[in-house]
């Protein structure tokens, strides 16, 4: 019989909720706790299925691609993890896909970054490749803003010599996140802040939002250019009453999605989905 | 398994949630801190690492 792991390094509250879901639910799964953890001596083998919730996206995806090695299927997949973890992958894919998104340069030097504010414009945005809850975001409204943001990046190791620049969208004090399993979306919601970030990991209040045809049409593009049995999407109202897509996360929180809000529980469909996926591995 | 564990930085009572596990957090009544549990076997707390650049979704 497969084996259900749920592996995590902190727990964090969809850690919990997913545990709880699993036990009422009566699906055998083994908590393990990575921190400590050694490879090859964590466990899994062919016809396993894990839920890969490491909350360092590094750890997560090495993790995954061990896992596979024996045949686990993970959720997410390692690729889907890659392309998700990386914000100039996922750019870069959304692109391919022809899926709008804000306007996008990448420069490789602080002396690229000043041709592509040309391009872009100010107010832009420059983030970190790699990172999440808001994270060392940096919103430039000027050239002396850039030079400063830049000449600091170059001293801030290998990750921030490539420098992922986005056009400023001015979204009204919100943003949209779209959670969606196994390829569907199940909950969305509307993050609202004063300040320019929306993470809820930062203060934004979440409120339920109705999935529209468009919305829909729009997550269904999404999903088909990133692939993944979960994912969070990001969603930017454009000043023309459209949607882009801002970011795709591959190993989501759903705290603010889950429960009472939405009336979606989350944590259980995810680990009867995942749970199902053992059957067809 | 006891019910409260002292605070590494105040040494304040902390009170354990029930079926606590490995990983989880925290936080000190007295002082702020964010502890993790590290280990039930002996239970051992330590002030939680601080958030690291790829962390989270």
């Amino acid at each position: 019989m497969a084996h259900f792991f749920i592996f995590y390094t902190r727990l964090r509250t969809e850690e919990k909720l997913l545990f709880k879901a699993a036990e009422e639910r009566g699906i055998p799964f083994s908590a393990v706790n990575v921190s400590d953890g050694m490879w090859p001596d964590i466990p899994g083998a062919s016809g396993d299925v894990a839920l890969c919730r490491c909350v360092s996206q590094t750890q997560n995806s090495a993790l995954a691609v061990l896992l596979e090695s024996r045949g686990v299927l993970t959720v997410n997949s390692s690729e889907v993890m890659a392309l998700c973890a990386d914000k100039i992958v996922t750019a870069a894919k959304l692109e391919a896909a022809g899926i709008p998104q804000p306007g996008y340069a990448v420069a490789f030097s602080p002396e690229g970054t000043i041709e592509g504010a040309r391009r872009l414009g100010y107010p832009l945005v420059i983030k970190p490749a790699t990172g999440s809850w808001g994270r060392l975001l940096a919103k430039i409204n000027d050239r002396d803003a850039l030079e400063a943001v830049a000449e600091h990046k170059t001293h801030m190791g290998a990750a921030h010599s490539v420098l992922f620049m986005q056009q400023y969208v001015e979204k009204k004090g919100f943003d949209l996140r779209a959670t969606l399993l196994g390829g569907e979306p199940i909950t969305v919601i509307k993050r609202c802040s004063e300040h320019w970030i929306t993470n809820t990991a930062r203060g934004a209040t979440p409120e339920k939002y109705p999935l529209s045809p468009e919305i829909k049409a729009l997550l269904g593009r999404v999903q088909d250019a990133i692939g993944g049995e979960v994912l969070a999407v990001d969603l930017f109202e454009t000043p023309e009453g459209g949607w882009m897509v801002n970011e795709v996360n591959g190993q989501p929180e759903f705290r603010s999605s889950d429960g009472e809000l939405t009336g979606v529980d989350i944590a259980g469909r995810l680990v009867e989905h995942v749970w199902s996926l053992a059957a067809r591995n | 398994m006891s019910t409260k564990v002292q605070c590494v930085v105040c040494e304040g009572d902390v009170v354990l949630p029930a079926e606590v596990m490995e990983g989880e957090l925290l936080t000190c009544p007295d002082c702020g801190t964010e502890l993790e549990v590290v280990s039930l076997n002996p239970l051992t707390i330590a002030e939680a690492p601080e958030v690291q650049e790829d962390w989270g979704e």
